[in-house]
């Protein structure tokens, strides 16, 4: 039996053990003497988190197919048990074989959202790996990255030793021969980052000198080493039908927050909204055939025994099977037991009728993201919904039963006016005035129709990579006014306002668009206890004002300016394929006011067409 | 039809709770393809309940669930598909018939449990065996019972059936259901107070043997006796 790398009095003590024991159903074990390339998998939060996220399935599952390596996982300790780890001198493990992190030859990180920066400092120190990516020795781990935040990887420069840019699905292979083919040969470390330097999509950070100009902005991004491409090409798969998926995922035993089959119907998205990153990161669209994913629907819910299905997609509505996968579901699986849910979806008949299938009415709740209150706006960040559109679909939706409904927007987009914010507002007592037009005798009740707000943060790779932001004052003051506008209303009784914390937004919003600089900030706030700061409860704002201070860098200089096209950006080494001309094409469009159709009505000649895959070649065939 | 599952519970796996060990098995129920019927409504669940839980860091030989069938499954193969598809630290032993009457299932049947208590740290007494005879001799055991909302004194002694010493530790057999229910870790409390011993001195580790309910004659029977193989 394997023996856990934590005792029982410890496990025993601990907030949900089960984080800690591996042993889950599907989880791979292998022996090690068999095997030559160990890597942990990590994902810098905690299990329940973890867990949920597809990429990481997918690599677990590509990698152990390799009979020479044995991919194992590895999530953030929680507080209680990072306290207990600290005291005695525990080094962080994997999961499968229980074996400290420090003793294998890859640890791999996945860096889906900036408030886990600190959570990636933990990992390493607690795995006692040196943080340093400059202090690892012959034998500690490589330490790789991975995952949306990669497409600006400069605020964690310091902390690795690769990145890769892009899907995983591509390189990862020729990576792990050339190190065991290092290896054989008795190459040293640095000769492995030399080569792995010389693959399409790696980046490695230590091969690149940044200088700054006296006005803070970089000079130059240089190459200091001859095996460095000047350029680092993101990596995609051409064919998603034909090429890894984990038809055996690994079934948690305590509730992961995404506890079910994840059918992941396509990659990208045809919409191009500017200011949404995986838009534009993620091009071009490509669909997986639907013919594969009945298949893996089957042999995924035996494999897993989980209770329901999910599709998985920037926008489902936009995937031209939609209605045969969705009826195919309906039919072989709701009438055993099975859920089907299905996010993100436009609401019209079709999805109505859908949903009126699969779910409970008086307790689901519609949800439309509009994003920006007035049509301008809506124009200027090419959200191509319109207001009547909404309108109907909450009528249909009224109609259908249904009495409540969601709708998301972003405060602080570029352009914003007052009459923009008050619009959110509007736009949410439009959909409950719609409702109340129902004749009395035949409507539940009241509606409930519940307005959430979030800050915009730029990102790197889109039209709006240029923008300001706005000081945290602002943020609140453009919440109140909103906030406001709501009690005034007539039918205020039947409306909610949420919104977001702007502390989180300034920090999010300098480690987006930050430069190698930032991340000295991450590691002091680190040192002053800084710690899952994606979650609320956890969050320091103090610690991390005090963290900016000590090391003197100022937010103001990259949130609240507006970049010059001219400027040298921290990401501009990285090459997605969308080109700058592009995005800087979209941005006067935005100022403009001018939408731009989506991909299958018209291209748009955003220079993704060099792939040659997916939607590109679709609207040529 | 419905049908009663014996499990064991061992290894790793008693670091998960009993919620977690629900859903646990009732994704290996669809993964072993066992015909088990459905509640109706929006969102369907298995018919399944279990008969005890099972504390946190306990294992057992002698776990129970009961579920209903739509159709008829032979016992020997529904243990070999079901095992097939569970990871290690869980087995199933048996899987029986029982009747379809009401009383006969679920949790309200169970009467009392076999637990086996070994020294987790710590020493026993050198007169371990005339001590634990003298102990389960006292005519009442009074200890303060903690729980979350509450401390009071009660006398465990009327829920213990069964006391002795074993070379290492003890064997008890002790009230357990909804009716009455005695923890073995709260009669190991009152046995190191009535040595004298504070926690630092002796821990035990305890494992659950059988678990039991009482037939027509009021004697205690294992749950799974009261099913039939199904052929």
């Amino acid at each position: 039996m394997r023996k856990l790398a934590l005792s029982d009095d410890i496990l025993m003590k601990i907030e949900k053990p089960a984080r800690y024991i591996g042993n889950e159903v599907n989880s791979v074990m292998k022996d090690k003497n068999d095997i030559s390339i160990r890597f942990a998998m990590c994902f810098p939060d905690v299990y329940e988190i973890g867990m949920s996220h597809l990429g990481i399935q997918i690599l677990y599952d590509m990698f152990n197919r390799r009979e020479d390596t044995w991919c194992e996982r590895v999530y953030a300790p929680w507080t209680d048990l990072d306290k207990i780890m600290r005291r005695d001198n525990i080094p962080l493990f994997a999961l499968e074989s229980q074996e400290p992190l420090k003793d294998f030859d890859f640890l791999g990180i996945t860096i889906q959202y900036e408030m886990c920066y600190t959570n990636i400092l933990q990992i390493l120190d607690l795995g006692q790996i040196p943080m340093a990516a400059k202090d690892r020795r012959e034998n500690d781990p490589i330490v790789i990255g991975g995952g949306p935040c990669t497409y600006n990887p400069e605020p964690l420069a310091d902390y690795f030793d690769l990145f890769y840019i892009g899907e995983g699905e591509t390189v990862y292979d020729q990576l792990l021969d050339a190190y065991k083919e290092n290896r054989h040969c008795g190459g040293t470390r640095n000769e492995f980052l030399e080569k792995a330097a010389e693959i399409e999509g790696i980046y490695v950070p230590s091969f690149y000198d940044v200088t700054y100009q006296e006005d803070g902005t970089i000079a130059a991004f240089a190459a200091n080493n001859i095996h460095a491409k000047e350029q680092i090409k993101k990596q995609m798969v051409k064919d998603i039908s034909h090429t890894y998926y984990p038809q055996k995922p690994v079934v948690p035993f305590i509730k992961a927050i995404q506890d079910r089959v994840v059918l992941e119907i396509q990659r990208g998205c045809i919409r191009g909204c500017r200011f949404c990153q995986a838009g534009m990161i993620y091009r071009p669209t490509r669909e997986r055939d639907v013919a594969v994913l009945k298949d893996y629907a089957y042999k995924m819910v035996k494999n897993t025994g989980h209770e329901e299905i999910s599709l998985s997609s920037l926008s489902s509505s936009d995937y031209s099977e939609l209605k045969e996968l969705v009826t195919f579901l309906i039919e072989e699986f709701a009438g055993k037991g099975i859920n089907i849910s299905l996010p993100s979806l436009r609401i019209d008949a079709f999805s109505l009728d859908v949903m009126q299938r699969v779910q409970d009415i008086r307790k689901s709740s519609l949800t439309f993201a509009p994003e920006a209150g007035t049509q301008r706006l809506r124009d200027v960040i090419n959200k191509g919904l319109s207001e009547e559109v909404i309108l109907q679909g909450a009528e249909q939706a009224f109609a259908g039963g249904w009495t409540k409904v969601k709708l998301y927007f972003m405060l602080g987009l570029p352009s914003e006016t007052e009459e923009d914010m008050k619009g959110i507002t509007h736009l949410a007592e439009a959909v409950a005035r719609q409702y109340y037009e129902i004749p009395k005798d035949q409507r539940k009740g009241k509606c409930q129709i519940t307005a959430s707000t979030s800050f915009f943060v730029p990102k790197p790779f889109t039209p709006f990579q240029w923008e300001t932001m706005h000081t945290r004052e602002e943020y609140i003051a453009k919440a109140r006014l909103v906030n406001q506008e709501f009690r005034e209303q007539h039918n205020r009784k039947s409306l909610r306002y949420n919104w977001h914390e702007p502390d989180v937004t300034v920090l999010e919003g300098v480690f987006a668009r930050g430069d190698r600089r930032v991340g000295q900030v991450l590691l002091e706030a680190y040192r002053l206890g800084c710690l899952y700061d994606a979650w609320t409860e956890e969050f320091d704002h103090d610690k991390w004002l005090q963290a900016f201070d000590n090391t003197g860098i100022d937010i103001a200089f990259y949130n609240l300016r507006e970049r010059s096209v001219e400027e040298i950006l921290p990401w501009d080494f990285i090459d997605i394929g969308v080109t700058k001309k592009f995005l800087i094409r979209e941005r006067e469009n935005a100022m403009n006011e001018k939408v731009t159709p989506n991909c299958r009505t018209r291209c748009a000649g955003c220079g993704i067409g060099m792939y040659e895959g997916g939607v590109c070649i679709e609207s040529k065939g | 039809m419905k049908a009663r599952v014996k499990f064991r519970k061992f290894g790793v796996m008693k670091f998960i709770g009993h919620l977690d060990l629900l859903r646990y098995f009732q994704k290996a129920m669809r993964r072993a393809d066992i015909p088990i019927a459905f509640s109706g409504g929006y969102s369907p669940h298995m018919i399944m309940s279990f008969a005890h839980p099972l504390g946190v860091g306990l294992t057992s030989d002698g776990e129970y669930f009961d579920i209903e069938l739509t159709e008829a499954l032979n016992s020997r193969e529904a243990v070999a598909r079901l095992n097939e598809v569970l990871v290690e630290g869980t087995e199933v032993l048996s899987f029986v018939q029982i009747p379809d009457t009401k009383k006969s299932a679920g949790m309200t049947i169970v009467a009392a449990a076999d637990y086996r208590c070994l020294v987790k740290s710590g020493e026993l007494p050198e007169n371990h065996q005339e001590l634990t005879g003298r102990f389960f001799d006292q005519p009442e055991i009074i200890i303060l019972k903690q729980t979350k909302r509450s401390e009071q004194m009660i006398d465990i002694k009327p829920m213990i059936y069964r006391f002795q010493a074993l070379p290492g530790g003890f064997f008890m057999e002790v009230a357990t259901g909804s009716a009455q229910n005695l923890k073995p870790d709260l009669v190991m409390k009152a046995f190191r107070q009535y040595a004298g011993l504070s926690e630092d001195d002796i821990s035990f580790t305890c494992h659950r043997l059988e678990t039991y309910a009482r037939d027509g004659e009021d004697n205690l029977v294992p749950l799974e006796k009261l099913g039939s193989e199904i052929v």
